[in-house]
């Protein structure tokens, strides 16, 4: 962001809407995704009534906390394949802990899952920052723990929805104002997030090691606490989805979920996160996740079968990163301002 | 592992028993030795050369591919989208064989498309410069996308017969090795030969060490890497080729999840994600012994599903205990 705002000040006036807008891409992206429901909505006027609105955001807020927590990981220049595993499983104990005793307050739930995921991801952490094993290959190898882990636990039993009791499952999809908790639950998060990374020290940190790890130890940033509070988020915020998801769903076992993690990486780079680390806005993410989460509940309205689904999010990311490189390649690292002219003139 | 590149540069290092005992692939030779000794007291079904055959046809396609994709992890690049290469090839020969082409058009055709499918990797990745990551994650969902909206939830079954003895029949049948074993212990030998003995094998370490000074020596990087993409696509295209025929079906999920344990396999192999570093003996040992455990496991009843998690600890605990133990011994020193 501050980069980003640097670059504002510097040669603003001569750049063509083209570029502005290449600059904003959360702009670009908001008008794009804005467009699509617009094309969407002549086709079938249904779409864009208020409830099916409402409806997409409901549907949509698991994956918009989901992609917070992976752009924090992948900020640091890391990335968590293990999330949606972390979901199941911390999904399949809040569901088995309100099948054995039903009659518990729901924060109770809730908080099992949150406990869950985050010591999973404490695990995760301690591997990366502590070991100092590449974030790729840890998440990989605890992605397949983790979904095996639901299978040992449970037994290969699934936990269904009649078994989970009625507390369980009625808090996410309580309404208010026309949206379910579930939905306010992920706004809450991404207001905290965004305070977070943009108001706290720790959370610029982020944004510092991303940038330049090495930069940062030399002023002082304590690298493997940030590593490990990254991992530690991403967790905990799985854990939270996975009591979620099963609530919202009605049902525990060890597939669901099953690929979602890519999903979430795909929403990542939609949103303008940079696989490179360092770059990436709270905004741009959630925008990412609502054009995914826009296509996918498009595509019953539109009739078109939902085998559809998986190409056109391939070619999107495809369509994103190549927009990315764009503008990440167009950032100048000109500062001075006789360099700045000397530039110009050479054009 | 660094010090050992070093060491080979250097002109002949004098021999020490600690620098061989200390080698990733000891190492992992003496963890396989272990998985044999494990695996005969399980079962005693384990050493039966029959039995043994067959284990190796439910591990060589995805070794084959391992093979490639050892190589690009060497140059600091990776390929989540090979099993969805597979899902494409097969597609492709499943429509061809609708169509009533032959095992040889058949072939052709799987190995053509699993080329095509990796240019168009490489293209976006050294032409364009995109983070390879990114792009494959991408290509993933597009290649196995498009075999979904051609297949929906249909299969394709109508192979010929000949097609379907390449994934299933012998290459030799005393001792029986199957064909998609035979293929894979020859590659193995070329890759090796072709990393540790030719310049192009130096010049991957020089581009996974440090790319941009391989770039300015003279190595032409992009083609490389470009070349390295297409190698991979065509090394899937013939693990389709070998699976479709030994299941003898296309179904859009075929082959799903198998990005995750070929790059397992390469990784334990003692590849580095880092680059520069790693060896293709490495990688075989190491595809022996995820092989051999998901055998030898399953010989015993376990649930495929358990499999994974003790690969899971298997891949982590392999990586971690060297590292921390280094720690234990760097500390003990410094102390003295």
């Amino acid at each position: 962001m501050d980069r980003r705002s640097d670059r504002l000040g510097g040669d603003r006036r001569g750049e063509t809407r083209v570029n502005f807008l290449l600059r904003h891409r959360e702009l670009a992206l908001a008008m794009i995704i804005a467009a699509m429901i617009g094309a969407i909505g002549i086709y079938a006027p249904a779409f864009v009534s208020r409830a099916n609105i409402a409806t997409v955001l409901d549907d949509t807020s698991i994956l918009f906390m989901l992609v917070l927590a992976q752009m924090i990981v992948i900020l640091t220049r890391g990335i968590d394949l293990s999330v949606a595993a972390n979901l199941a499983l911390s999904g399949m104990i809040s569901a088995s802990l309100a099948q054995h005793s039903p009659d518990l307050p729901v924060i109770a739930y809730i908080a099992t899952g949150v406990a869950v995921g985050l010591a999973l991801g404490l695990f995760n952490g301690a591997l990366v920052a502590g070991v100092g094993i590449p974030p790729i290959v840890v998440t990989l190898g605890t992605l397949a723990i983790f979904r095996g882990l639901i299978v040992v636990y449970g037994g290969g039993n699934q936990v269904n929805a009649p078994q989970m009791g009625e507390t369980f499952q009625s808090f996410p999809k309580m309404t208010w104002l026309g949206l379910e908790t579930v939905f306010w639950i992920a706004a809450a998060l991404a207001l905290a997030i965004a305070l977070f990374l943009n108001f706290t020290r720790t959370g610029r940190n982020f944004y510092a090691l991303g940038g330049n790890p090495l930069a940062a130890r030399y002023c002082g940033i304590n690298i493997s606490k940030q590593f490990l509070l990254a991992y530690v988020i991403s967790g905990a915020v799985s854990g939270l989805c996975g009591y979620l998801w099963v609530a919202r769903y009605g049902v525990a076992y060890s597939e669901i979920a099953s690929g979602y993690e890519l999903t979430v990486i795909a929403a990542c780079v939609i949103g303008g996160v940079s696989i490179a680390g360092g770059v990436g806005t709270v905004a741009g993410a959630l925008l990412g996740a609502l054009f995914l989460g826009v296509i996918v509940n498009a595509l019953p309205v539109m009739q078109v079968t939902p085998f559809w689904q998986m190409a056109i999010s391939g070619a999107v990311i495809l369509a994103a990163v190549i927009v990315n490189a764009r503008v990440e390649r167009r950032s100048g690292r000109l500062i001075l301002p006789e360099a700045r002219r000397s530039a110009g003139a050479a054009k | 592992m660094s010090e050992r590149t070093r060491a080979e540069i250097a002109d002949e290092p004098s021999w020490r028993a600690s620098d061989f005992l200390l080698r990733w692939e000891t190492i992992l030779f003496g963890l396989l030795i272990l998985v044999v000794i494990g695996d005969t007291f399980l079962s005693p079904y384990f050493l039966d050369i029959d039995n043994l055959s067959d284990a190796t046809a439910n591990f060589s396609e995805k070794a084959i591919i391992a093979l490639g994709m050892a190589l690009l992890i060497l140059v600091r690049e990776i390929d989540l989208s090979v099993a969805a290469i597979i899902a494409l090839c097969s597609l492709a020969m499943g429509l061809a064989a609708q169509a009533g082409a032959g095992t040889v058009p058949l072939v052709l055709i799987g190995l053509v498309v699993g080329a095509i499918c990796g240019a168009f990797n490489g293209f976006l990745v050294a032409r364009i410069g995109l983070p390879s990551i990114v792009v494959t994650i991408g290509t993933m969902s597009l290649f196995r996308g498009i075999a979904q909206v051609v297949l929906g939830d249909q299969a394709i079954s109508e192979y010929p017969e000949g097609f379907e003895t390449l994934g299933q029949d012998y290459f030799i049948k005393h001792p029986p090795l199957h064909y998609s074993f035979s293929l894979f212990l020859i590659f193995a030998v070329l890759f090796a030969l072709v990393l540790h003995r030719t310049a192009l094998g130096r010049k991957l370490y020089a581009m996974g060490a440090n790319p941009v000074a391989a770039r300015f020596s003279g190595i032409p990087v992009e083609r490389i890497k470009f070349g390295l993409f297409v190698l991979t696509g065509l090394l899937s295209g013939i693990a389709a080729v070998l699976l479709t025929g030994r299941v003898g079906s296309t179904r859009p999920n075929i082959a799903l999840g198998w990005e995750l344990e070929v790059v397992t396999m390469v990784i334990l192999g003692g590849v580095s994600i880092a680059g520069g570093s790693g060896t293709i003996p490495g990688v075989v040992i190491a595809v022996f012994v995820l092989g051999l455990v998901t055998f030898g496991l399953s010989l015993i009843n376990v649930p495929g599903i358990v499999i994974s998690v003790i690969l899971g600890f298997l891949l982590i605990g392999a990586i971690t205990l060297p590292i921390v133990g280094r720690r234990i011994v760097a500390s003990l020193q410094s102390q003295r």
